[in-house]
């Protein structure tokens, strides 16, 4: 976000809802993880786990595939990105929604951090900032082990890490404000209705091309998509404007949910 | 009145069609413990929200600490304490990182939170299980804990909602000795309750509450005097041979009629005894004690206050 557009953003919030205080519900949040390592460390292996199955299993039947600029890249440098964009939606929207439900409805930890000078722009940031952090670390990790792998071809690979935690930040915003709209547990089919579909179709796996257009088209419009899309071109360096179209995309899907996020917590929890 | 550190006038809350709070006025002045006694459903909760300036007001006005809620929450919510009536403890957390992470949340250094951290646990006699998770605490524990929790911003204002509900009797006078304490050193309590004895042991002024009005105010032993008599003779029938309230009714200023017993409203409970047994009523038992809160409740609403 740019500095002009801040104070725009700022009065679409709730008054008197921020005590810029986010950092330490983060805080919090370190401090409980100590607790729940192996959730947290858990969170790394699932990518390379279908780094090692799909990319070197099925890259061995599948051979070469036309990278971002039709030049030929071996099949675990193609889905390497796509895995890495996924893991950052996986992670936030896994944050930003079950676990934020959990802590909204039954746990009550926001009425409590409600009753102390944070208010809910505080209690919104600070959680999406945690499933940021959290995110940047396993994308530090991932691109470790891709670069490990000699599945990076360009020192551009270097912005897929902030690239990454934009799309992290996006995600969770965006489940967050979903989540503050759902009633119970059955709502969240929803959120696997979405994410799953999302995470098989979105070229994580296999180029656009192969679809008919209309499906292409459909898939177009999804984050993931976008996602992976910026992640490839950044790791196999093939950088051009296209890529900023991918950012502006998800620049607006930050800006709208944590708008509505912050609100709607702000109706939910100052009743 | 200005120096009032909570100060309501026609103060109302309605949840959609429902009126939580229908109109009160509420004044509470520094260094007091002030009471709502009323059962559940009166308004006590929503009041307490709106004191704490996490449930806006429909309508009146509130001014705490010489604030509005409605503009100045986070200003205020860092001068109190809350204690809300459900325990909302970080299960996540242990039992000492619950005290410097919410301190932390007001903004406070970390050292300081530290040292502050450690002399709770002591005041909540938790210092032996400082490195527990919340939930292998009992109730009692659990609640000593939310109470120092709310201390550790060194409120000038401490808000108890229900702070004893569902506690055992030791648990129960282990928690009023630290608000006792909490009293002498000067900080201001507003306290809810359903319990008349716990009105009776903590607050130096009470209001009555029911029904999202206030009925009475003024300290328990005023109220008492206003409302009641100075004794009260319980009186328990054979259900076979139970008088009428209307023929007890001669022998005493008033008579309430409960399902399992007469409350009979007298100055002196064992001559009015002597009185209705003279008159050949033969009660099962009988009971002369001095007038509660409960028979303030009772007389003021028609109901008793526990039921
Ligand atoms: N969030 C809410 N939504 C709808 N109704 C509520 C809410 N909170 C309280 N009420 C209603 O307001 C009334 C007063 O409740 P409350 O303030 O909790 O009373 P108390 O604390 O004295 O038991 C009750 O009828 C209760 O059902
Ligand atoms: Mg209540």
């Amino acid at each position: 976000m740019s500095a002009p557009a801040a104070p725009a953003l700022w009065r679409l919030l709730p008054a008197g809802s921020y005590a810029g205080r986010a950092r330490m519900m983060m805080v919090r949040s370190a401090t409980a993880s100590r607790r729940t390592w192996l959730a947290f460390v858990s969170g790394f292996f699932e990518p390379l786990f279908y780094l090692l199955a799909m990319g070197t299993g099925l890259g061995s039947l599948v051979g070469d595939l036309p990278g971002p600029d039709g030049q030929p890249i071996s099949y675990a440098a193609f889905i390497a990105p796509g895995l890495l964009a996924a893991s950052a939606m996986n992670g936030a929207v896994f944050d930003s929604t079950y676990n934020v439900f959990f802590k909204l409805h039954y746990a009550r930890l926001y009425d409590s951090m409600l009753a102390t000078p944070l208010g809910p722009v505080d209690v919104a940031l600070g959680e999406i900032g945690w499933a940021l952090l959290r995110g940047g670390l396993y994308a530090t990790a991932f691109l470790s082990v891709m670069a490990g792998f000699g599945l990076i071809e360009s020192p551009w690979a270097l912005l897929a890490l902030p690239a990454a935690l934009l799309v992290a930040f996006a995600f969770a915003a965006i489940g967050m404000a979903a989540t503050s709209f759902m009633r119970s547990w059955q709502d969240f089919d929803l959120v696997t209705l979405a994410v799953l579909p999302m995470f098989l179709f979105s070229t994580t796996f296999y180029p656009l091309s192969v679809y008919p257009r209309w499906l292409q088209i459909v898939v177009e419009c999804l984050p993931l998509y976008h996602a992976v899309e910026l992640m490839r071109g950044l790791t196999t360096g093939v950088v051009g404007a296209g890529l900023l179209g991918h950012l502006a995309y998800f620049v607006v899907m930050v800006v709208v949910g944590v708008v509505i996020a912050a609100r709607r917590l702000d109706r939910l929890l100052l009743r | 009145m200005s120096d009032a550190l909570v100060q309501a006038r026609g103060l109302r809350k309605s949840f959609g069609a429902v009126e939580a709070v229908r109109g009160i006025d509420v004044d509470v002045a520094p260094g007091e413990v002030f009471g709502f006694l009323g059962p559940n459903g009166a308004g006590k909760s929503s009041t307490m929200r709106m004191i704490a300036c996490v449930s806006p007001r429909s309508a009146g006005t509130l001014s705490v600490l010489g604030m509005d809620p409605g503009v100045d929450g986070p200003r205020i919510r860092a001068r109190i304490g809350v204690v809300p009536q459900l325990d909302n403890l970080d299960a996540e957390l242990s039992v000492r990182e619950n005290l410097e992470i919410y301190g932390r949340y007001f903004g406070l250094p970390r050292r300081h939170v530290k040292e502050k951290a450690a002399e709770l646990l002591e005041f909540a006699q938790l210092t032996e299980r400082a490195g527990d998770t919340v939930e292998e605490l009992s109730g009692g524990m659990k609640r000593r804990l939310t109470i120092a929790r709310s201390l550790v911003n060194d409120p000038e204002l401490l808000l108890l909602d229900e702070p004893t509900t569902g506690l055992d009797p030791q648990a129960r006078h282990l928690l009023w000795d630290r608000l006792y304490r909490l009293k002498r050193e000067g900080v201001t309590q507003i306290v809810t309750t359903h319990y008349m004895d716990e009105a009776e042991q903590l607050c130096d002024r009470l209001v009555v509450m029911d029904g999202g009005v206030i009925a009475a105010e003024g300290s328990p032993a005023e109220l008492i005097g206003r409302y009641s008599t100075r004794e009260v003779l319980e009186l328990r029938f054979d259900p076979e041979h139970r008088p009428t309230a209307e023929a007890l009714e001669r022998h005493a200023e008033r008579v309430e009629e409960l399902p399992d017993r007469f409350l009979l409203y007298t100055v002196d409970g064992e001559r009015t005894h002597g009185d209705v047994v003279g008159a050949g009523f033969v009660p099962l038992s009988s009971l002369v004690r001095r007038s509660s809160l409960e028979d303030v409740f009772l007389r003021l609403t028609g109901r008793t206050l526990v039921d």
